[in-house]
């Protein structure tokens, strides 16, 4: 596999005779639909007074429960969801960043040199990728206690840490595949291994390390237990502030939540919307190695 | 070269080193350690050997929430795949829209599992105010809120993983076994599927430790209600926590158990399905 991982677009091995590819194309249409419509629902809700959403959500807003944008202005007073996304752009940018260049360094380092500390660091760093984050959580909210890192700082080295696992692993299975006589040759030229690694590899490594920034981003962007027990509740990235509303015993504001799950995903689906071709991508190519 | 890359450790692998220990290696091991402690704290912890597994072996809510994330975790990651599989297959055959098809069905993939959990509360919740029930009248509303919602959120990223493994198949292989008199669903089953099992070993593992990880969405659609029926793993060792005071070693006990579990299910089913596995 390693060597062809290219992914053709649109090579058709079989293709469907036209009338049953217009059949298909209205069945998979309609299930498309479906498929956004849940989305759809929560939109359409956001604009209706809290009191109709429970009981009716399948009805159109009418003069009666249209209620403006007050739940977005209910929902963002009462999360404080501006600075929540101020902290969870905060943290998923440095965080990824940091993981992409770090676990880079790393994977070369231990594919590049072969001893016994660099098959057991490998081996533990593929260890950690099954291990359950609820096997670690106490002690690591205490560890990250002691050290003082409860803040949107110090949980991008958490994220370093306990995202290495993955991303080594992945980085790992991409240098194999480099040939490793462009390294020699960068040598002889006189290139320190530092010079060597951001002027060769890296470049070779970049659409490894796009497929690792959109894994990465994906599970920080959205992580919740993790940034509630390292944060606590001082800093709130977006799931903490969208879970907060849920509050005491059954006391949700459904129109505030309404429009807080709006805000929640509009930036996700714009951002997704302009980078699709990368994002399938990634995941395609991270798959194909996993 | 080796020699004078040995020389690097420092600066390529040190910080993550150091990062993995302080946030992986230390928390892991503390871990095991405290899962045979009384503990309210790390500092205060008292060796009581096996009694915390004991305590959690004949905990109702454990074993329930053992047999609730089986069953789920069952039907999810077999529906998932058949589904996404039919989904790629259906779409690498050159029919208009494929592309829009796949960006829509891969999309709430990206949405975190909290957003997802209240995107179908309200879903589901709708439906069964008809009936004047919700999700948490019943525990079987739960069980199938949860499949619903997995299968949403994961069908398009492992159709988006089978399309490449089907996209990767060489066309002569098909292409021969139309001239040697193949119907297309003898093709399907002899060429195609034997010729993606790496993709099936990926999609299973990943559907599957998911599945049985799942905490995001179970805290967010039900929170484990009615009377923790719904409360998967995950959830009851978070509230054996952070909700029952006196119980954090037995919290601690039920995670160990939780994460052997995960090892063995993950690399039983790496072994099995690597085995079946074309060489290309």
């Amino acid at each position: 596999m390693a060597g062809k991982k290219k992914i053709q677009e649109d090579v058709q091995t079989m293709e469907v005779s036209k009338g049953t590819g217009t059949v298909m194309t209205v069945i998979f249409a309609v299930l498309a639909l479906v498929f956004i419509f849940p989305i759809i629902l929560v939109f359409i809700n956001s604009f209706k007074s809290k009191l109709y959403i429970s009981d009716q959500p399948f009805a159109l807003p009418n003069s009666d429960t249209f209620v403006g944008l007050s739940n977005y202005i209910d929902g963002v007073a009462k999360t404080g969801l501006i600075k929540a996304a101020g902290y969870s752009i905060f943290i998923t940018v440095f965080s990824v960043l940091l993981v992409v260049l770090l676990t880079a360094m790393t994977a070369w380092w231990l594919t590049r040199v072969k001893s016994k500390i660099s098959t057991v660091l490998y081996y533990l760093f593929v260890f950690a990728m099954i291990v359950p984050f609820q096997m670690v959580m106490f002690t690591l909210s205490k560890v990250t206690d002691m050290l003082n890192l409860g803040n949107p700082v110090g949980i991008i080295f958490v994220y370093v840490g306990f995202g290495a696992g993955l991303s080594v692993f992945m980085f790992a299975g991409f240098v194999k595949a480099i040939p490793i006589s462009l390294e020699e040759a960068a040598m002889i030229d006189g290139c320190t291994p530092i010079q060597t690694f951001f002027r060769i590899v890296l470049p070779v490594l970049k659409p490894t390390a796009i497929t690792v920034a959109i894994l990465n981003a994906m599970w920080i962007w959205n992580d919740y237990l993790l940034p509630l027990l390292v944060l606590g509740s001082d800093y709130q990235t977006i799931p903490i502030a969208v879970q907060y509303l849920r509050g005491g015993y059954g006391s949700v504001d459904m129109g505030a939540m309404m429009g807080m799950l709006v805000l929640a995903i509009l930036p996700i689906i714009v951002f997704y919307l302009l980078c699709q071709k990368y994002i399938i991508k990634g995941v395609a190519a991270g798959a194909v190695k996993g | 070269m080796q020699k004078a890359y040995k020389k690097y450790f420092c600066i390529f692998v040190l910080p993550t080193l150091i990062a993995f220990t302080l946030f992986f290696v230390i928390p892991f091991v503390m871990g095991i350690g405290l899962s045979f402690c009384k503990f309210t704290t790390v500092t205060n912890a008292r060796w009581v050997g096996l009694e915390n597994y004991m305590k959690a072996f004949s905990n109702k809510d454990f074993m329930n929430a053992l047999w609730f994330t089986v069953k789920f975790t069952i039907v999810s990651v077999i529906s998932i795949n058949v589904i996404a599989f039919i989904f790629a297959y259906a779409l690498t055959r050159g029919i208009k829209g494929t592309n829009l098809f796949r960006t829509t069905f891969f999309m709430p993939n990206l949405i975190g599992g909290i957003v997802l959990g209240y995107i179908w509360q309200l879903m589901i919740n709708g439906v069964l105010a008809r009936f004047g029930v919700t999700i948490t009248t019943d525990a079987k509303f739960g069980f199938w809120g949860l499949i619903i919602l997995m299968n949403w959120q994961l069908i398009g990223y492992m159709m988006i993983i089978y399309i490449a493994g089907i996209q990767n198949i060489p066309t002569e292989l098909v292409e021969a076994a139309k001239i040697d008199g193949a119907s297309k669903l003898q093709a399907l089953f002899k060429v195609t599927i034997p010729m993606v099992m790496s993709s099936v070993t990926i999609c299973l593992f990943l559907t599957l430790t998911n599945s049985f990880k799942l905490f995001d969405q179970n805290l967010a659609l039900t929170a484990g209600a009615p009377s923790k029926k719904t409360a998967m793993l995950a959830l009851d060792i978070y509230t054996t926590f952070y909700n029952r005071n006196g119980w954090e070693g037995v919290g601690q006990a039920k995670a160990v158990i939780f994460f052997v579990i995960v090892g063995i299910l993950a690399l039983t089913q790496l072994y099995f399905t690597r085995n079946k596995e074309v060489e290309s």
